[in-house]
């Protein structure tokens, strides 16, 4: 690692050293011991390039790869979100100007698809991070084959979002499934948990849940670890139960890890889309016979792919990602303002 | 000394990047071999093998009625390789591009009958034109229609249709205190679906616990609107969902199920509704000719000898395919040769064998004969003769480019609604509009 880390850090220090001169000269000057002479030997020429041109060639592959496949398709998306372009004639695409997006905001289902993504979005974070964070303070003591644990609390995460999902489906079924079957034993009326508001956004939010926690509880313990035990013991010292520590040790401790999560997260619940697509079953585009929890994500694919309207489903696409923006700003603002309060 | 570790390090990362290039490149090569070797093919070099590729969604019985092997082995030079997509949805998008593209589209491509009007619509340059190539009084006349461009164009060659028949449970209809002889039964609802849904009155009053009398509200509704010669279209291609009589009368059809208990509330193609198979949860489904493989496969042993089918009380059509030959593909001239093969009456005689699929061809109808596990599953019922009766009598439609979504708006947002949330007729009717003037994009 240190020899690497070394080789990497090596030209710009070498750079530094003969700044004023020309970096590619020196460095061969120093390299060969016994240089060619004279400027416009090629030797000379070659290195001074080789200097230029090689990391530009080690980091081309990414921006290659970075534009081929996100920079063009994004602006060539806006292009798209400009135009009325129907996905049976892509050659057929006339100028619409903001029309798209005007049609956008005053569509109740984007409205809707936003409440819901929001709403979904707090359902699956919230407790999960609480959840995780909780998890990872009772894993964090000794226990007896920690690594299982972790390892159990990991698998979720392995699993594809399909294959949760369809177990997931069967799980609330409203007609026999295991949960209306459980809440049965209370006396608890069948729920149709995929066409009632709150229960079918609550079950989309569960799977989400399930998936997610154990990798954010990971996290958390791995910033839980780099926690000097002596804070654990002057607080002990002091009288501090348990709680007590895991609520002004640990988690003032935990505070950028934490944010980074929220962060992570909230990113993730703007996105979310296999979990309600494959919860709403052959029609599930739609997100609900009254899109009760279609998001986003959903309303876009509905638009673009099912119904086939690419210029308005390219505008949901660039709103969502100014969304996205936005909340990127906010995000910075706290931390920063977390920075300022520490 | 530091220096040649330096080098050595840099050595190493160029080497590094070059590997990864060359592996990038070598994807490429192996990705574009296929082409590569069906361009060379079609030059006709030595081997002489043609690879055609066919892309289906869900099961169409080609390779299950062993169709491929038997035209490998008339046509040495020929190898078939069939693309499967399972879901509609995700097939039909993915094709619209790469037609547009002009790459990437498979030799020979099957359209679903919901999309056949987009197809002739607006792909219409991207297919070879079938018409010169083949004899065209094989099929249907109203199924050459549906792929007949304005300036007689024929864009695909009929697969299966869906002609309407009602599958039932003697067992649940026998507990139930009902009629179970098919032709006594078909007689009792004959000519209109209402009559149906009484006899499904009739059925509740008596039900074995846990059962209900249909499946869906969604699926009475689609069965009968494919009975009526009006639906989402007129003749003259404009969208005339809300006055059209056909779609009134199925609906109000549809709204005496889902207002009443008599559905099991399930909805189609999702694991809940294949559970209801297996579990005998509803007594009757509405059945066209395809859904007689899924309800064999579905039901499992435990439903052997307990189904049988009675005729519609309307004849009705609901589903069916095409197969074209998109204009990009390599092999055209093969493409062709083997789609006229597929769909000729001796070989869709054959899928019905295998998979009940029912002929677009009527010369197939005299030889058609079920397999016999088919037959005895479904209490030796003459699905042959039903199917066909029905086949012969279905009435004309005009169908439009956005017939599919507009059907889903009323099936999964209008009737479901009322059926699974509650709310009225009016205000499903209502939803389903609001859902459909987006689809429009009004």
């Amino acid at each position: 690692m240190t020899s690497s880390k070394q080789a990497l850090a090596d030209p710009a220090s070498s750079a530094e050293a003969a700044s004023g001169s020309q970096p590619g000269a020196a460095r061969g000057a120093r390299g060969r011991g016994t240089p060619a002479q004279g400027p416009d030997s090629w030797r000379s020429r070659f290195y001074r390039w080789d200097m230029k041109a090689s990391p530009y060639v080690f980091i081309a592959p990414f921006f290659i790869i970075f534009g081929a496949f996100s920079l063009i398709p994004l602006l060539y998306t806006a292009w798209y979100s400009l135009h009325n372009v129907q996905l049976s004639a892509l050659d057929h695409q006339t100028w619409a100007g903001l029309d798209n997006y005007r049609n956008l905001l005053s569509s109740d289902f984007f409205w809707n698809a936003l409440k819901n993504t929001f709403t979904i979005g707090v359902l699956a974070t919230v407790p999960q991070l609480m959840a995780a964070l909780w998890l990872a303070h009772l894993l964090n003591y000794h226990l007896r084959g920690s690594t299982v644990w972790r390892v159990v609390m990991l698998t979720p995460y392995a699993t594809s979002v399909a294959a949760a999902t369809l177990v997931f489906t069967l799980l609330y079924s409203w007609d026999g499934g295991m949960v209306n079957w459980f809440l049965d034993f209370f006396g608890i009326d069948a729920i149709n948990w995929r066409e009632s508001d709150v229960g079918s956004q609550f079950a989309v939010s569960s799977i989400v849940i399930w998936r997610w926690t154990g990798y954010n509880a990971l996290i958390y313990l791995a910033a839980m670890q780099a926690i000097p035990s002596d804070l654990y013991e002057s607080a002990a010292i002091d009288g501090a139960n348990r709680w007590q520590q895991f609520l002004h040790v640990t988690v003032p401790q935990l505070r950028p890890t934490i944010l980074f999560t929220v962060v992570v997260s909230t990113i993730g619940a703007t996105q979310l889309f296999g979990e309600p697509l494959l919860f709403g079953g052959v029609s599930g585009s739609k997100g609900g016979s009254e899109h009760q929890y279609q998001t986003l994500g959903l309303y876009m694919y509905d638009q673009g792919w099912i119904i086939g309207n690419l210029g308005k489903a390219s505008a949901i696409a660039w709103s969502m990602f100014l969304i996205l923006l936005i909340v990127a700003v906010i995000n910075l603002l706290l931390t920063r303002r977390l920075r300022k309060s520490q | 000394m530091r220096t040649s570790t330096r080098r050595s390090h840099r050595l190493m990362a160029l080497a590094a990047v070059a590997a990864l290039t060359t592996g990038l490149l070598a994807g490429c090569a192996s990705d574009s071999d296929d082409g590569s070797s069906n361009s060379n093919d079609s030059g006709g070099n030595a081997k002489g093998k043609t690879t055609l590729t066919i892309g289906t969604f869900g099961v169409f019985g080609y390779k299950q009625a062993g169709l491929y092997d038997d035209y490998m082995k008339q046509h040495p030079d020929i190898t078939i390789k069939e693309n499967v997509t399972t879901r509609t949805d995700v097939y039909w998008p993915k094709v619209l591009t790469r037609l547009q593209a002009g790459s990437g589209t498979d030799d020979i491509q099957a359209i679903e009958v919901g999309n056949i009007t987009e197809a002739v619509q607006t792909q219409a340059q991207k297919f070879v034109d079938l018409g010169k190539d083949v004899d065209k009084s094989q099929w249907l006349d109203w199924k050459n229609a549906q792929a007949t461009t304005k300036d007689g164009k024929l864009i695909g060659l009929g697969t299966d249709i869906g002609p309407m028949a009602i599958c039932y449970r003697k067992d649940l209809f026998k507990k139930a205190g009902l009629e179970t002889d098919r032709t006594k039964l078909a007689e009792q609802w004959k000519g209109d679906w209402a009559k149906y849904v009484d006899l499904g009155k009739q059925y509740m009053k008596k039900a074995p616990s846990g059962t209900k009398f249909v499946d869906s509200a969604s699926s009475v509704y689609n069965a009968a609107l494919g009975g009526e010669s009006q639906t989402y279209y007129d003749k003259d291609g404009n969208v005339v969902w809300d006055k059209s009589a056909g779609v009134k009368k199925s609906w109000n059809v549809a709204m005496s199920v889902a207002t009443s208990n008599m559905s099991a509330k399930l909805k189609q193609f999702d694991k809940p509704w294949d559970q209801g198979f297996a579990n005998a949860s509803f007594a009757t489904v509405a059945c066209p000719a395809w859904m007689i493989g899924y309800i064999e496969q579905k039901s499992g042993d435990s439903g052997k000898g307990n189904w049988d089918v009675a005729a519609a009380p309307t004849a009705a059509n609901w589903g069916g395919s095409f197969i074209g030959v998109p204009t990009a593909g390599k092999h055209q001239k093969e493409a062709v040769a083997l789609a006229k093969w597929l769909t000729a009456p001796e070989q869709q005689a054959k899928v019905f064998a295998k998979q009940a699929s029912f002929p677009s061809t009527p010369a197939a109808y005299s030889s058609l004969k079920p397999a016999t596990e088919t037959t005895s599953y479904f209490s030796d019922a003459p699905i042959t003769q039903i199917f066909s009766d029905s086949a012969k009598t279905i009435p004309s439609q005009f169908h439009g480019a956005k017939d599919q979504p507009i059907g889903t708006a009323i099936t999964d947002v209008g009737i479901l609604q009322v059926e699974q949330k509650g709310k009225t007729p009016a205000q499903g009717w209502d939803a389903a509009g609001k859902e459909i003037k987006d689809v429009l994009g009004q």
